[in-house]
């Protein structure tokens, strides 16, 4: 089932961030969201991720199982990054799974040190492993590759490539390279406010 | 700016210490009344007396599993009341008063309060109870309050349990605040729970001793269970803190 977005409002407080917004999401297919800065991208991802409700508008066909990369990485800390991709899987998910994945992506030697000790670039990774490894049905991407250098960023784009199945994923980028690396829809929001 | 090795802070609070006994040997002396004042020799003769008497192990293993025991019920009770209040907001507005009460009411009101309700031989715990248990709330409420939303957004997306909620998010958050409330209620326990014992002289309590000191104006002894009292806080402080810490750095290992 696609997901339809049909004519939502969001304001926060005077601010009018989207503007009777409207857009589909075909299902297993990959939409890329552009735009510049404070255009509701982010707020966009928050409204179909549930955390927030629009002021107006409809929303439908968004699956239940959802996940993420968040724009920030929200990592516990404290944990070590297997603890922390374990956190988002189910049982079904075993450790060596985990480490396999995280080392794919050049985490090999960092497994076992907490989170807090890992360079930006090592956490955004972290972040990348979490999503792909939680089971769902929708993918949602905030920038997941920012922070990372070309070579880690193209092994990492590879990585989400491999592994995004037949969910559905809808991805917040600023860079054309990494639309052309990945393929899929694009939908491009104007400045403020934002309606397609 | 200057570093100080950890091995140069022992030199120098070595050094405090031995300058504080030193004003209070010269002082003791220049008094020349061991009623008012006595000396930390005498207090350290004392000491050792005190430690062959018989039933001096009876009287700290009195006191010690009391206050201690209240220490932990409040421990538990406020960690668990803190989480109902975090999760339920009525819960914390029903809780408001009691925990107010607690805190405002002077220790010696409670007290005698308690000899009217207990019997004096448990009242060190409730007291030592009354007294931790605002501190463990409020310090556990308020880490619980200010828990990272955006963390908790993320446990709810990919849809974790509380079990794993608890683990990953509000443990390692709360970790601060609860070492924090136990460091300073740990002394406050034992200093009310011995108040509540001199009060109530249960027998075979270090309270009990402390009165007969007063009793005797036994300057002496009055010092000697002191430095006791001293030394079983410290110890219990160090060994709980050096538990609790072990305690969270196994829990984000597993």
């Amino acid at each position: 089932m696609d997901i339809v977005v049909s004519e939502i409002t969001k304001r926060f407080g005077s601010n009018l961030v989207l503007d009777r917004f409207s857009a589909t999401f075909p299902k297993s297919e990959l939409t890329f969201l552009m735009g510049p800065s404070g255009c509701g991208k982010t707020t966009l991802l928050n409204i179909l991720m549930g955390f927030i409700s629009p002021d107006e508008g409809t929303i439908s066909g968004v699956p239940e199982l959802k996940s993420a990369v968040f724009q920030e990485d929200r990592l516990c800390e404290s944990f070590n990054a297997v603890s922390n991709v374990r956190l988002a899987c189910d049982r079904k998910v075993d450790k060596n799974t985990i480490i396999s994945h995280l080392e794919r992506i050049g985490l090999k030697g960092s497994l076992s040190k907490p989170v807090s000790e890992l360079s930006g670039g090592m956490k955004r990774r972290v972040a990348i492993v979490r999503a792909m490894l939680a089971e769902s049905d929708i993918l949602f991407l905030d920038e997941p590759f920012k922070g990372l250098d070309d070579e880690t960023k193209k092994t990492t784009i590879q990585y989400v490539k491999d592994n995004m199945g037949k969910r559905t994923v809808i991805m917040v980028t600023h860079d054309m390279d990494e639309v052309k690396a990945l393929g899929g829809r694009l939908i491009t929001m104007s400045g403020k406010p934002a309606s397609l | 700016m200057i570093f100080i090795t950890p091995g140069r802070q022992k030199i120098e609070k070595a050094i405090s210490i031995f300058l504080a006994l030193a004003i209070w040997q010269v002082g003791a002396m220049l008094l020349d009344n061991s009623l008012l004042l006595v000396t930390p020799a005498a207090v350290a003769k004392r000491l050792v007396s005190l430690l062959a008497e018989p039933d001096f192990l009876s009287s700290v293993g009195f006191s010690l599993v009391r206050i201690i025991s209240g220490f932990l019920l409040a421990l538990v009770a406020g960690s668990v009341l803190s989480v109902i209040a975090g999760r339920f907001r009525p819960a914390e507005t029903l809780l408001w008063p009691y925990m107010t009460a607690i805190k405002t009411v002077p220790v010696a009101s409670f007290i005698i309060l308690c000899l009217i309700w207990l019997s004096s031989k448990n009242l060190s715990t409730f007291i030592s109870f009354l007294m931790v248990l605002p501190i463990i709330y409020t310090n556990m409420l308020q880490g619980i309050k200010s828990t990272d939303r955006q963390l908790l957004e993320m446990a709810q997306l990919f849809r974790a349990g509380w079990l794993k909620k608890m683990k990953y998010i509000y443990i390692p958050h709360i970790k601060p605040y609860l070492l924090s409330a136990c460091s300073v209620s740990i002394g406050l326990s034992w200093k009310s729970g011995i108040a509540a014992e001199v009060i109530g002289i249960p027998d075979g309590s270090i309270g009990e001793k402390l009165y007969e000191a007063k009793v005797y104006l036994s300057s002496g002894d009055l010092f000697a269970w002191t430095i006791v009292i001293v030394v079983l806080c410290i110890a219990f402080d160090k060994l709980f803190l050096l538990l609790l810490k072990k305690l969270f750095v196994r829990l984000e290992k597993s």
